[in-house]
């Protein structure tokens, strides 16, 4: 971990708190609203693998912490963390590093398809995993009806999912940062 | 400019180090969910309530904090309503108003640069594992850039409007992370050539 992973770190961690600024579209009954900012989080993994696109939201969220408003819609300090829907901020750390840990090892076959696999598995069904029980378990409601609650959701991760693979696979193009695990392997 | 959620005033509660609101809050949390039944939420409501007044804090900063959670509280509420009894189904919703509360204090009276402070200073006792001024370089770096990259998105939804794409959030993402990239190789070799490390 050099200056320039640290820098690298900062500045997404700046990314995913400038995606708050895209309205969120809160959807009625279930009050978790949809933001950008979730798509945030898939591009940390996907653009800059598995430690430095953990280590980003782990900053991101530790800052939200202490109280800056950098959520959407301007929410932020321990409280979120505490509401029935923190496992799911808790949770975005673990799904960038899974993103970013697929990524890198699918790194020189990365296409459209695989990268949207990726985010699927990792900002779906692992972000779900974390936050559906973490909702059950607080609020004492049994996790199916918890699931069931969350299903609202979905849909809007799945477009997410979408659109992240896109920016991850023309960024890798582009711009790439992450270096392919069986190579780092055989570097050390 | 990044403006924190503090709410300027001189009270008891806002001269108490942040390290003791930590602390109460880990306490008080953790009480709430050991201790269940209506009489720690009770209590600890009154805390909270007292520490609401002694702080100066009127009933618009706590509907402020809740309000986000309204909806799922209220999901919540019928779902225990329907399973359990109303009892049980307001000690449920009483006690994440509490939770929620008793945080948004701590961060209502507490400036996020004293929390920066108070870690790094924290960081000169931690073990010599701990990446210490790389930390601090980091949390240096966040706070500089939000506004950088809010500027920066701002450009690009203006440019991509003159291509009638505003409507494109890939098109407008794409651009973003490859500019902030390319501004984070800057910086770091800014950083190496003023030998930080």
């Amino acid at each position: 971990m050099d200056t320039r992973d640290v820098v690298f770190i900062a500045l997404f961690a700046a990314i995913v708190a400038a995606l708050a600024v895209f309205p969120p579209i809160t959807l009625p009954v279930v009050g978790v609203p949809v933001t950008a900012q979730s798509l945030g989080v898939m591009l940390a993994g996907g653009v800059l693998g598995a430690a430095r696109g953990g280590l980003a939201l782990v900053l991101f969220l530790a800052l939200v912490a202490l109280g800056l408003p950098l959520l959407a819609g301007g929410r932020g300090g321990f409280g979120v963390f505490l509401g029935p829907s923190g496992g799911f901020l808790v949770g975005w750390i673990a799904a960038a590093f899974a993103i970013g840990f697929l990524t890198e090892l699918f790194w020189n076959r990365l296409n459209y398809i695989v990268a949207f696999a990726i985010c699927v598995a990792g900002g779906v069904v692992l972000l779900y995993a974390i936050g559906v029980p973490w909702i059950a378990a607080v609020a004492k409601i049994p996790v199916g009806m918890a699931l069931t609650g969350s299903l609202p959701f979905i849909p809007g991760d799945i477009v997410k999912a979408l659109v992240a693979a896109g920016v991850i696979v023309t960024v890798k193009r582009s711009y790439p940062i992450i270096t392919p695990r069986a190579r780092a392997q055989k570097q050390t | 400019m990044l403006t924190d959620l503090y709410v300027f005033a001189d009270s008891p509660v806002h001269r108490a180090r942040p390290v003791v609101k930590i602390a109460a809050l880990v306490v008080l949390c953790t009480s709430l969910f050991v201790c269940e039944g209506w009489t720690a939420v009770t209590v600890a409501g009154v805390l909270v309530f007292t520490g609401f007044a002694l702080a100066g804090l009127g009933p618009r900063h706590a509907i402020v904090s809740v309000r986000p959670a309204l909806w799922i509280l209220a999901a919540i509420f019928a779902v225990q309503l329907y399973m359990t009894d109303v009892v049980f189904a307001g000690f449920i919703v009483a006690r994440f108003v509490v939770l929620i509360l008793a945080a948004a204090l701590v961060t209502l009276t507490t400036r996020t640069s004293e929390f920066v402070d108070g870690i790094l200073s924290a960081l000169r006792f931690a073990p010599a594992w701990v990446p210490k001024a790389q930390i601090a370089l980091a949390v240096s770096l966040f706070l500089r850039f939000v506004p950088l990259v809010r500027t920066a998105l701002d450009d690009v939804r203006e440019a991509q409007r003159a291509r009638g794409l505003d409507r494109n959030i890939k098109a407008i993402l794409v651009p973003l992370v490859v500019r902030i990239l390319k501004t984070a190789d800057e910086v770091s070799q800014a950083i190496y050539a003023r030998s930080f490390d």
